[in-house]
């Protein structure tokens, strides 16, 4: 545990250079774009610990801006609606991996402002099902050497993620996903609550607890990152392979030509044109997929987290409970990270009620009674898009050159590098990868579900 | 925590006291139609944003359904009424 401690005490030390140039890109705001903006890509600084140490010695005032603002074109190849880590992402891959540069990511907000900035950054893939499992686990292999990949450190930390099980129930359900993960070459094995306590000291184990702890599933290769500098990653990497980032700019209706096909996107900032249309809008994906003339099997729900006041290092992996309904981590600034199941109600209201959040708590007070004293410091909700089956939607639609990329529900943050990677390649060639050939809007026709809503890993 | 009107009780009450149960006026189809037909019935909903009919249950009241008009903006309850009736217009609905 010390190690991973020290790992996380470095991975700080990069993390705010990146944070510093990116308030200082901030103060500079008022550059013009243009040639301007070009010229800030060609200048882009690669981050290293050399750089880091020049910058020390003289004042830290080199560091250029991450990426330019950009103002939107006529006409792009690709337009990806929603600056999320997903939309981000799959437009860093179209640059890297296929080359297609003429891209604009459009956003309503700020980059990374939605879920991608509010979940509670737990990156896992012990998942039931077969697909599920090669989707998920592409993803952490692709979350491995993303630091690496974008020269940009995105604090990914496998710590490991512990599910409890409570009951009978749960013992039987874990030990058949960690049979199905391990015959799917999953990282996944069953502990004892003694184990359990070894790993996570907090962690309460006594046989009168209201829900005593019977074992886990331990993960050890999953964990966390810093769910920030993954949208800022992707969009620095995008940026200066020639993507444009188009922030503050809701975009409100697909366009279709004459022969049915995507023709552009109607923004706040007029209509642009595009040969392709790939949606990455998470809550918001049913409503815009409507001006399109696609209705989606989506519903949008309000999914909470909160923070408590930083403290010293006490909780070295992530926790989650699917019986008592919580799940905690730590971030390295020392917050308590906690969240919570979604509010009962679809709403686009980006807050819950705060009955759920008493009972996260008093699940969290009940494994952990240490922390029964801790404050709580922000609470917050996101908007999750909720499939019938619980598992995302990734690839081509009925309308020719419109792609989607949605149905997270509360789990798409570990997704986002394989997600990303995979629907960049749907996007590229057309046809999806083989990793999303399964997760199609057709299978709610078919009736071919990824059913992980009943035997999910997953905390719903 | 939202405040709910049940109409069978006539009274307003926390949330807490009822459980959601999805969109309203969803009706069954014939069991023969086509298999998109099926799917829509099954699995395609709504989702607007602003008012939404939906069935709730005052599941420590009554319990009894019934429906309710909810702006999903900002989760104030329009307006409530019992299951059966048919929706009611309010102000500013498109006609």
């Amino acid at each position: 545990m010390v190690s991973q401690i020290d790992d996380a005490a470095d991975a700080f030390i990069l993390y705010d250079a990146a944070a510093l140039a990116q308030w200082s890109s901030l103060a500079r705001r008022s550059v013009r774009h243009g040639p301007t903006a070009l010229t800030a890509r060609a200048v882009m600084t690669h981050f290293s610990a050399l750089e880091l140490l020049k910058s020390a010695v003289t004042g830290d005032k080199h560091w250029t801006k991450q990426w330019p603002e950009a103002e939107p074109k006529e006409e792009y190849d690709v337009v990806i609606v929603g600056a999320g880590g997903h939309g981000l992402g799959a437009a860093h891959y179209l640059a890297k991996e296929h080359g297609i540069t003429n891209v604009a990511v459009i956003d309503k907000g700020w980059l990374g402002g939605g879920n991608t900035g509010r979940n509670t950054t737990i990156i896992r893939s012990n998942y039931l099902y077969d697909e599920s499992a090669r989707l998920y686990d592409h993803a952490v292999d692709l979350w491995e050497g993303l630091s690496q990949d974008l020269n940009y450190n995105v604090m990914f930390s496998r710590r490991g993620v512990m599910m409890l099980a409570h009951t009978v129930h749960d013992v039987q359900s874990f030990k058949r996903h960690i049979h199905s993960n391990r015959l799917n070459g999953v990282d996944n094995r069953w502990v004892s609550k003694e184990e359990a306590k070894a790993i996570c000291p907090p962690l309460n184990i006594r046989a009168d607890a209201r829900y005593p702890v019977l074992g886990a599933a331990w993960q050890g290769r999953a964990g966390t990152a810093r769910h920030d500098a993954v949208a800022w990653g992707y969009a620095r990497s995008a940026s200066s392979r020639g993507v444009d980032i188009i922030q503050n700019c809701p975009v409100t209706a697909i366009r279709r030509g004459p022969d049915g096909a995507v023709s552009g996107v109607e923004t706040a900032k007029g209509f642009i044109r595009a040969r392709k249309v790939a949606v990455s809008a998470a809550g918001h994906t049913s409503v815009l997929m409507d001006t399109a003339g696609v209705r989606m099997p989506l519903e949008s729900y309000p999914l909470q987290a909160l923070v408590s006041e930083p403290v010293k290092p006490v909780f070295p992996c992530v926790v989650m409970s699917n019986t008592v309904h919580a799940y905690i981590s730590q971030s390295d600034k020392g917050e308590l990270v906690i969240g919570s199941g979604t509010d009962q109600y679809t709403s686009y209201s980006q807050r819950g009620g705060m009955a759920l959040i008493e009972h996260t708590l008093a699940a969290i007070v009940e494994m952990f009674p240490q922390f029964s004293r801790m404050r709580m410091l922000r609470l917050w909700g996101g908007i999750v898009d909720v499939t019938p089956d619980r598992s995302p939607i990734l690839g081509k639609t009925p309308v020719p050159n419109l792609y989607v990329n949605c149905g997270w529900g509360t789990g798409g943050f570990k997704a986002t590098p394989g997600s990303a990677h995979v629907f960049a390649h749907t996007i590229a060639t057309g046809e999806p990868h083989a990793i999303n050939a399964p997760f199609t809007l057709e299978r709610f026709t078919t009736g071919r579900l990824i059913d992980e809503a009943a035997a999910a890993a997953v905390a719903h | 925590m939202i405040l709910i009107h049940c109409p069978y009780c006539d009274e307003t009450l926390p949330e807490a006291e009822f459980t959601y149960a999805g969109e309203a006026h969803v009706v069954r189809p014939d069991p023969s139609v086509s298999d998109e037909t099926w799917r829509d019935f099954l699995y395609i909903r709504s989702n607007p944003k602003g008012p939404h009919a939906e069935r709730w249950r005052h599941a420590h009241g009554c319990g009894r359904y019934f429906n309710a008009i909810r702006d999903t903006v900002s989760d104030r309850v329009l307006t409530t009424y019992k299951a059966g009736e048919s929706k009611p217009v309010l102000p500013g609905d498109v006609k």
